[in-house]
């Protein structure tokens, strides 16, 4: 049921997909000051408001406190209020088919809005039709829009700099958009080599920008420095099916999660000192290059950069286990996990580090 | 209708549809049929069968069994055929209608996990511990109707429209039915309770299903004073009858202490019932030794009855009655037991307390007799109940699916007692066996759902016989709507190694992305399902794309074909010939020059494009320095013969002035370049 979950400290919000009648919700995550320390807590999350959206609900982010950006399948990108004081919830603003295919105008045209990303107030769109949208939220047209910026579909969108977004594609590449300049070519282009392996999800690390993630088809996590070369630095196999989604911790960026087709939502831990741990990750064969420049300043560069299979120093749990349903979508902030999956449940977590 | 076990299956009638005037004619799909009436009249032909009118069978049930046909939407008018008056119009029958209650939806997806669970949990354990964990998932079950159960009812309570609240409350009763019915095949057959507890699980089962009385016990209890209330001695009766012991002395006590007149009386039946021996679960008393106890304080009780030690107060009197099992005593009140298997586990309390499984049969059809008397009839339900009393499986699993509007009920109770090993000696004459029969049926509701179509796929994984052919029928109709359900179905087919859905779906969406312009993405999907043929045709829009507009679009994918350029020869040519002018933009002419011409020498080329490849070499032959050597103009020359000569037996009439021009514009190139070659050659042979 729900496609995604995202969070503002007390709230979170869910969007639903594949259902005739898709819903955006908004839900209470319980009073967090009732979470006691002994980890036992008694609040349910429960349901402040919903209201009905058309397509499924392919992404979502909170724009700021109480506005919602949400991606469809029909190619609209809508901004949602909440309203906090009466708890309803309303359509803010509308960009009809901001992604289509062929025409704008014929009915039938629009194309699946895969990936939204915000940095009040600029809102960035991507889709099916590999087209990369510039909203403003106080503006009724597109900023900027480059048509055909990808053959082929590109699946998430992240803010790499305030003017630069980082776009991942179905041929897996990773591309670096610079929105200043002018041209409709990307600024710089990462590929996975080879194997062609579709990404579907990106994400960078908070504190050091040149770091990212993205997680692919295959299940496997990348980690690239985007600072040298054109290939990951590292690739780590983990989940056996499609990666949804990854995000590092926002405010503990040693901590990484990642969710799956196969059902599964992993949370990989750089922070602990514990070497020699049994693992199972294999490092990828052709980082090892790249590993000799990175190595040099061990303290600076960050855990996940250093990760060679001799000290590797990650830890990684699966924090479902025996499910058997994707995990479509996660969100994490301070120490609460939300997810959502194709049971139709959402989980909160609250106790991500005891 | 074709419902699973029986033959005579309650016809049911199709709304709108008049079989009475036309006849009907259908067609089955795998999850619904299609009903439309024919443009013969009534009289003429074979009648159709099936869907004739009757009236409707069920009343305490919801219309319509899980085999029976219910309508789910009417189609559209189809055409009328040769000015035929009016229209004939084509139905769509949907099986399951259960499945798309949108508050039934948790209930199917927490019974799918506990489902996986129970097919995950495979022997491992043996014996006891076993049978400790089927009763768990049993209980599981059970804990997620009650759950849906609550939900529905809290629906019930605040809904304001009074239509929606009926159907509200239609369904709590069908999810109390069912739940009343699986806890029962819990005790008798998943647990297979023995003498003793048997009876203990009984009253557990009453206690916990026969709540009419509850609402009263809580009134007298809130009450001031509950001795004076005018139910005091009907909640007293409750609690005696379903053998809470200790809550009626509780009751008694008050009763007494305000009444020390009788208070040698209180004290009397306080201590019977103090001492009433029941069965325990630990096992720490043989049935021989609890049967003589019972023994004792039956004659005991017997005795005070006798000498009248209650025959001041009939309340107490009739109390002891029923403490002595007496079936008159206990028929009298019959309102406060509301069922007759209450009555049957009120009689076995006090009259039959190590009551064997296989005695059962017995005492329930003669409770049922007593009970009901001559006046009504036994309803669905109690056939059921009786059914499990007598231990005939099969006959609660039959019931069960005629009478129950969904196939949930029965798939997921059919795989428990399959799994606890009791329905193996069962065939069906056809299909495999009675639990895949069940679970394919469910299953298929399930797919014919917009949402709930990936539970489903669970479920046919677990049906060893028909489950994939099932399966692939199913998936395939799957509505592909974006490429994120595209990619989850997809998965779906690749972990089952299903490649000819695979190929399907691959192709549906790189249809969709052709059609849609996406040339990229279209080609990526073809890649996917290794579709050579399909390659092919994209790498020609390509190639016809470029020749229009003379430069490539979605290079970024061109550029990155990597090893699946091999797929197919026209996208090996696509990816060599984008290599051709990348290395002609890096000026690299000489390699460039090789392996224009290795394009055309090892026919990679179509023929169709040779022209276009000799054009692209004139300004490689004009070039300052010689890059073709002898050897390769030589060649060249001979691929622009081929090509000509090819073309003036067929196509003379077509020559039109530029490919001529082209032509002689190229002949002239290649002879420059050869002169220019012979010297150069010559000249570094020469120094």
């Amino acid at each position: 049921l729900p496609a995604a979950a995202l969070q503002t400290p007390d709230i979170f919000a869910t969007g639903s997909w594949d259902n005739e009648d898709n819903r955006i919700s908004i839900w209470s995550a319980g009073d967090l000051g009732n979470a006691g320390l002994n980890g036992e807590y008694h609040g349910e999350p429960h349901l402040l408001c919903d209201i009905q959206h058309n397509g499924d609900v392919m992404d979502m982010q909170f724009l700021d406190q109480e506005r919602i950006v949400v991606a469809s399948s029909t190619g609209t990108v809508t901004i949602f209020r909440h309203h906090q004081n009466n708890q309803t919830l309303s359509a803010n603003h509308r960009w009809e088919k901001a992604h289509y295919h062929v025409d704008q105008d014929t009915s039938c045209g629009g194309a699946a809005c895969t990936g939204v990303v915000c940095n009040n107030p600029e809102i960035v769109t991507v889709g099916e039709d590999g087209r990369i949208n510039l909203f403003r939220a106080d503006q009724k047209d597109a900023v900027r829009t480059i048509d055909n910026a990808d053959s082929s579909t590109l699946h998430a969108v992240t803010f790499l700099r305030t003017t630069e977004i980082l776009t991942v594609n179905s041929i897996g590449q990773l591309k670096i958009w610079d929105l200043r300049q002018q041209r409709n070519e990307p600024s710089q282009i990462f590929s996975l080599a080879g194997d062609r392996v579709p990404l579907h999800c990106v994400d960078r690390h908070p504190n050091q920008q040149h770091i990212v993630a993205t997680g692919g088809q295959d299940g496997m996590l990348s980690i690239w420095d985007i600072r040298q070369g054109t290939m990951p630095v590292s690739l780590l196999n983990a989940h056996e099916a499609e990666m949804w989604e990854v995000h590092f911790h926002p405010s503990d960026p040693d901590h990484l999660f990642t969710c799956s087709e196969d059902g599964s939502l992993w949370h990989w831990d750089t922070s602990t000192n514990v070497s020699e741990k049994p693992s199972f990750l294999h490092q990828g064969g052709r980082s090892t290059a790249y590993l000799s420049h990175s190595t040099i300043n061990q303290s600076v560069v960050s855990a996940w950069l250093s990760n060679d299979p001799t000290k590797d120093r990650m830890e990684i749990t699966n924090l479902i286990p025996n499910q058997t349903l994707s995990v479509n979508s996660l969100d994490v902030l301070g120490p609460c996990l939300v997810y959502g999956t194709d049971a139709e449940a959402i989980y909160v977590n609250r106790q991500l580090f005891a | 209708t074709g419902a699973p076990l029986t033959d005579p299956v309650p016809p049911q009638v199709v709304p709108g549809a008049d079989s009475s005037a036309r006849q009907l004619c259908f067609a089955w799909g795998p999850a619904e049929v299609l009903v439309c009436e024919t443009l013969f009249g009534r009289a003429g032909g074979c009648r159709s069968r099936g869907f004739s009118r009757s009236p409707c069978p069920s009343r305490f049930w919801r219309e319509g069994g899980a085999g029976a046909a219910a309508l789910a939407l009417t189609g559209s008018f189809a055409g009328t055929e040769d000015g035929a008056p009016s229209s004939s119009r084509v139905f769509v029958v949907r099986r399951d209608q259960d499945i798309y209650i949108q508050a039934l939806r948790k209930l199917f997806n927490e019974s799918h996990g506990i489902f996986m669970g129970l097919q995950r949990s495979e022997e491992e354990l043996a014996g006891k511990s076993r049978k400790a964990q089927l009763v768990q998932v049993s209980k599981n079950y059970r804990s997620v109707i009650r759950a849906c159960m609550e939900d529905m009812h809290q629906a019930a309570v605040s809904t304001r429209d009074p239509a929606l609240q009926g159907q509200y409350s239609t369904q709590v009763s069908i999810l109390s039915a069912m739940e009343l019915i699986w806890n029962l095949c819990e005790i008798l057959f998943v647990e297979a309770a023995t003498a003793g507890p048997l009876l203990l699980r009984l009253l557990d089962w009453v206690r916990l299903h026969v709540c009419d009385v509850d609402s009263m016990v809580r009134e007298v209890l809130s009450s001031e004073s509950p001795s004076k209330h005018e139910l005091f001695w009907n909640v007293v009766d409750v609690f005696v009858l379903q053998g809470r012991m200790d809550e009626a002395r509780h009751l008694l006590s008050k009763e007494a202490s305000a009444n020390p007149i009788s208070m040698n009386m209180y004290k009397i039946l306080d201590d019977l019932m103090k001492k009433m021996p029941v069965p325990s679960l630990s096992n720490t008393h043989t049935l021989t030794e609890l049967e003589l106890k019972w023994q004792h304080w039956h004659e005991e009780c017997q005795r005070y009855l006798q000498d009248g030690t209650f025959a001041s107060n009939p309340h107490m009197e009739s109390i002891c009655k029923i403490l002595l099992g007496d079936e008159d005593a206990i028929l009298e009140k019959k309102e406060l037991m509301t069922t007759w298997y209450h009555f049957l586990v009120t009689r076995l309390l006090y009259s039959h307390p190590t009551v064997k499984p296989m005695e059962l049969r017995f005492y329930a059809q003669s409770s049922m007799d007593l009970f009901l008397g001559r006046e009504s009839s036994p309803e669905p339900l109690d056939m059921i109940l009786m059914a499990a009393f007598e231990f005939e499986m099969h006959q609660v699993i039959k019931e069960c699916s005629i009478v129950l509007s969904n196939w949930w009920f029965v798939a997921h109770l059919t795989d428990l007692l399959d799994h606890c090993k009791l329905l193996q000696s069962h065939n069906l004459y056809f299909g495999s066996n009675m639990r895949e029969f069940l679970l394919l049926e469910y299953a298929s509701g399930l797919f014919s759902h917009h949402s709930l179509w990936q539970l489903g796929v669970d479920y046919f994984d677990h049906c060893p016989e028909y489950g994939r052919v099932y399966l692939e029928l199913h998936i395939e109709r799957i509505p592909l709507s974006t490429e994120q359900k595209a990619l989850k179905v997809l998965r779906i087919c690749e972990q089952r190694q299903m490649h000819e859905q695979v190929r399907s779906i691959c192709k549906i969406m790189a249809m969709k992305a052709l059609r849609n312009n996406r040339l990229g993405s279209a080609l990526s999907w073809s890649i996917r399902a290794k579709d050579a043929a399909f390659a092919t045709l994209i790498s020609d829009r390509f190639l016809k794309d470029y020749c229009e507009r003379g430069c490539f679009s979605d290079l970024d994918l061109i550029d990155n074909l990597g090893p699946s350029m091999l797929l197919s020869d026209r996208l090996t040519f696509l990816g060599k010939y984008r290599e051709f002018h990348r290395l002609y933009g890096e000026k690299r002419f000489l390699e460039a020059a090789r392996l224009l011409l290795t394009l055309m020498t090892a026919h990679i080329a179509p023929c169709s494009f040779w022209m276009t490849l000799l054009t692209d070499a004139l300004p490689l032959l004009e070039q300052k320095e010689v890059i073709f050597s002898a050897e390769q103009t030589y060649e060249l020359m001979r691929c622009l013969e081929d090509l000509t000569a090819g073309n003036s037996d067929k196509q003379k009439i077509q020559d039109d002035d530029i490919e001529t021009t082209k032509v002689e514009m190229l002949r002239l190139a290649l002879a420059r370049n050869l002169a220019r070659v012979i010297v150069k050659e010559g000249t570094v042979e020469g120094s």
